[in-house]
């Protein structure tokens, strides 16, 4: 009789390395499945390798497509620490990108007072975006899982409307974006490196997220009010405005990552600035069980996985493997956590032995 | 406007409500059983994709019907497994199920982008019923999934109020551990929920591909699984308000289309924003009246027996 029990919770070291174990056995599933519809895994793999990290130009690609995912996946991992799902930082970015592609087409202000304006209204276009579904949140309870992902389509469907619209090239003919930004407006690179200062946004964000939930007050009722919202009711602690506080604090910084794409990367705003950050963004924060650098390291891990995917596209492989895998690495992990405290038990003899009887005849 | 006019419109809700219709019955039996599966919109692409490559290889319809509410099922199972067996968080497995079908279906699909597929469902006008002045051009000259749709939403709803396992379901759903006592698979019943909720969202998707809009694009389903998943708050759970619900939705999605039709000048993005407008809307509107209206007691807990309290 195979049953599955409770044990004991292993070590920290154990558990840490059943979630790699967990991360293998996703890459074998997905080798499985692509040798399955007729891919040669190992090839694919080596690929996927080479296109992440395979010379000093894609390190560095990695490492910039890494700061949206990264920007993102804390902004998430905040609204988690206070029990809040915020799956609409894909149209947190969008809106952020918006507002701060506003600036950059709008104003010819010097670089020096044009960029900060660009940050803040990237902050702001992402924030206020994510107010819209804290506010039912906080007064009514409204699930803030459907909300967030509803107005996604509307973020994405209102750049359209610009891109292909107002703000179109016009030398562009038909094509979905505007016209490119001036210098001013583009965010420099980091000195001897192809990574824009975004990077900076990313190492700020996490430390000052580090900071704020484990050194502060604040931080604490945020913990609190995640762990238990009626114990930080009882406490006296004021829950709604933290709803609203930490949800409007969760999109500025998938705001801000819409600036870093529009001035560090794309240096335009066009249609889909974002293949899915947001959606990468939840996975990546639970896998870094919210820890803020724990969340830039997977990001980076993911950065890896999905321009390996690109890669892969010359050699006929859709890159739409790289969010399979994601979704499979997940869901490896999930089983492995369940194992961290259950063990497939194996008894021979009757099926449920009565413990009583078995410790009885044992001298 | 003419009587013609809002016939046709009236007949292209029914048409665009149908997908909405099988997802959110088939999330109203995963919920009422106790699961809440955020992958509706993953499971209808994995459906969507699957029907199609079935129906442009074998010409044969039913067949790609049955594979495609099995691999939208199948995909179900990994949901089912991890949050029913291994008490994974139902939110973040959802969610990421949907991330999963994208991946799959894009992956798939990728060779059959703008193929036209051999064979589609086309409308068959009921004979008798298709004439009645009214009624018949709205509801009775539409195609065959659309009938089916007519079947299933009563069907379901009695299934859940009348039967016996349909109150076992929902007892499995309301208060597990009662459950356990009186001697019901608590497993087996959220089980059967969740797998049942993924076949008919493959249904919606192969809707989809195969009659709504016959094709594959990626992401055809563009949110329409979130749509469904939030017709079910609206719907507190209830089939047959949930169909009404999905014609409304689908009343305005068509309105969108039709206002182009008849030259109208705002933009086309607007109009393509109104079911997520409207759907928030409505979303809003259910939870200012009442914070949690007829959501099973159970849903989203994870049942252990050797855990469980009070």
């Amino acid at each position: 009789m195979i049953r599955i029990e409770r044990r004991a919770p292993m070590s920290r070291e154990a558990a840490a390395g059943l979630r790699l174990a967990g991360v293998a056995g996703a890459l074998l599933a997905g080798a499985a499945f692509l040798s399955a519809t007729g891919h040669d895994p190992g090839q694919a793999y080596l690929d996927m390798l080479r296109g992440a990290v395979g010379s000093p130009y894609a390190a560095q690609q990695t490492a910039v497509k890494a700061i949206p995912l990264a920007l993102t996946g804390l902004g998430v991992a905040l609204a988690f620490h206070a029990g809040l799902w915020n799956i609409g930082a894909e149209g947190q970015l969008a809106m952020g990108a918006f507002l701060a592609s506003w600036a950059a087409l709008g104003l010819s202000w010097p670089a020096w007072a044009l960029l900060p304006a660009m940050g803040l209204l990237g902050l702001v276009g992402g924030g206020l975006w994510a107010l819209l579904p804290a506010v039912p949140r906080a007064l009514w309870g409204t699930n803030e899982i459907i909300t967030t992902l509803l107005l996604n389509y509307v973020a994405l469907l209102w750049v359209d409307y610009l891109v292909f619209g107002p703000w179109a090239d016009p030398s562009a003919f038909s094509f979905p974006y505007s016209r490119p930004f001036p210098d001013a407006a583009r965010l420099p690179l980091l000195p001897g490196t192809q990574v824009h200062a975004g990077a900076l946004f990313v190492v700020a964000i996490a430390a000052a997220l580090g900071f704020v939930l484990r050194r502060t007050a604040w931080g604490y009722e945020i913990r609190v009010t995640g762990h238990s919202p009626r114990a930080a009711a009882y406490a006296g602690m004021p829950v709604r405005a933290n709803v609203l506080l930490v949800m409007v604090l969760s999109g500025a910084v998938a705001g801000l990552a819409g600036m870093g794409e529009v001035s560090g990367v794309i240096g335009r705003i066009q249609q889909g600035i974002s293949p899915g950050y947001g959606y990468s963004a939840i996975i990546i924060a639970w896998l870094a069980r919210l820890s803020p650098w724990g969340t830039v390291g997977v990001a980076v891990l993911f950065a890896a996985l999905i321009n390996g995917g690109f890669a892969l596209q010359t050699s006929g492989v859709p890159a739409a493997i790289a969010s399979m895998l994601q979704a499979l690495v997940l869901f490896s992990v999930l089983v492995g956590d369940f194992f961290v405290s259950h063990r497939v038990a194996v008894r021979r003899g009757r099926a449920a032995a009565l413990p009583a009887q078995e410790a009885a005849a044992e001298p | 406007m003419t009587v013609h006019v809002v016939l046709a419109w009236l007949a292209s809700a029914v048409a665009a409500g149908t997908p909405l219709v099988f997802a959110a019955v088939g999330e109203i039996v995963a919920e009422r059983g106790g699961v809440f599966n955020l992958g509706v919109e993953g499971m209808m692409l994995v459906g969507a994709v699957s029907g199609f490559i079935v129906a442009v290889h074998t010409r044969d319809l039913a067949l790609a019907i049955a594979v495609a509410m099995g691999a939208a099922a199948a995909v179900a199972l990994l949901l089912a497994v991890l949050t029913i067996t291994l008490g994974a968080d139902q939110a973040v497995t959802g969610l990421t199920l949907t991330l999963f079908g994208a991946g799959l279906s894009s992956f798939l699909g990728k060779p059959y982008i703008g193929i036209p597929s051999p064979v589609v469902f086309r409308p068959v006008p009921l004979p008798v019923l298709g004439d009645v002045p009214g009624l018949g051009p709205v509801l009775f000259q539409q195609n065959l999934l659309v009938y089916a749709s007519y079947l299933l939403v009563p069907a379901v709803w009695a299934a859940l109020s009348h039967t016996r396992p349909g109150l076992a379901l929902r007892a499995a759903g309301e208060d597990a551990a009662t459950a356990d006592a009186l001697g019901l698979n608590v497993a087996a019943l959220r089980y059967t929920g969740v797998l049942t909720g993924g076949a008919l969202a493959g249904l919606a998707g192969a809707y989809l591909s195969l009659a709504y809009t016959p094709a594959w694009t990626d992401n055809m389903t563009s949110g329409q699984g979130w749509i469904a998943i939030a017709l079910v708050i609206f719907a507190t759970w209830n089939p047959l308000r949930a169909a009404a619900g999905a014609y409304l939705f689908g009343g305005v999605e068509a309105l969108g289309f039709r206002i182009q039709a008849v030259g109208g000048t705002t933009p086309s993005y607007f109009l393509r924003m109104l079911p997520y407008l409207f759907t928030l809307g409505v979303l809003l509107v259910v939870t200012m009246r009442s914070r949690r209206p007829g959501v099973p007691g159970n849903l989203g807990r994870p049942y252990f027996r050797e855990e469980r309290y009070g």
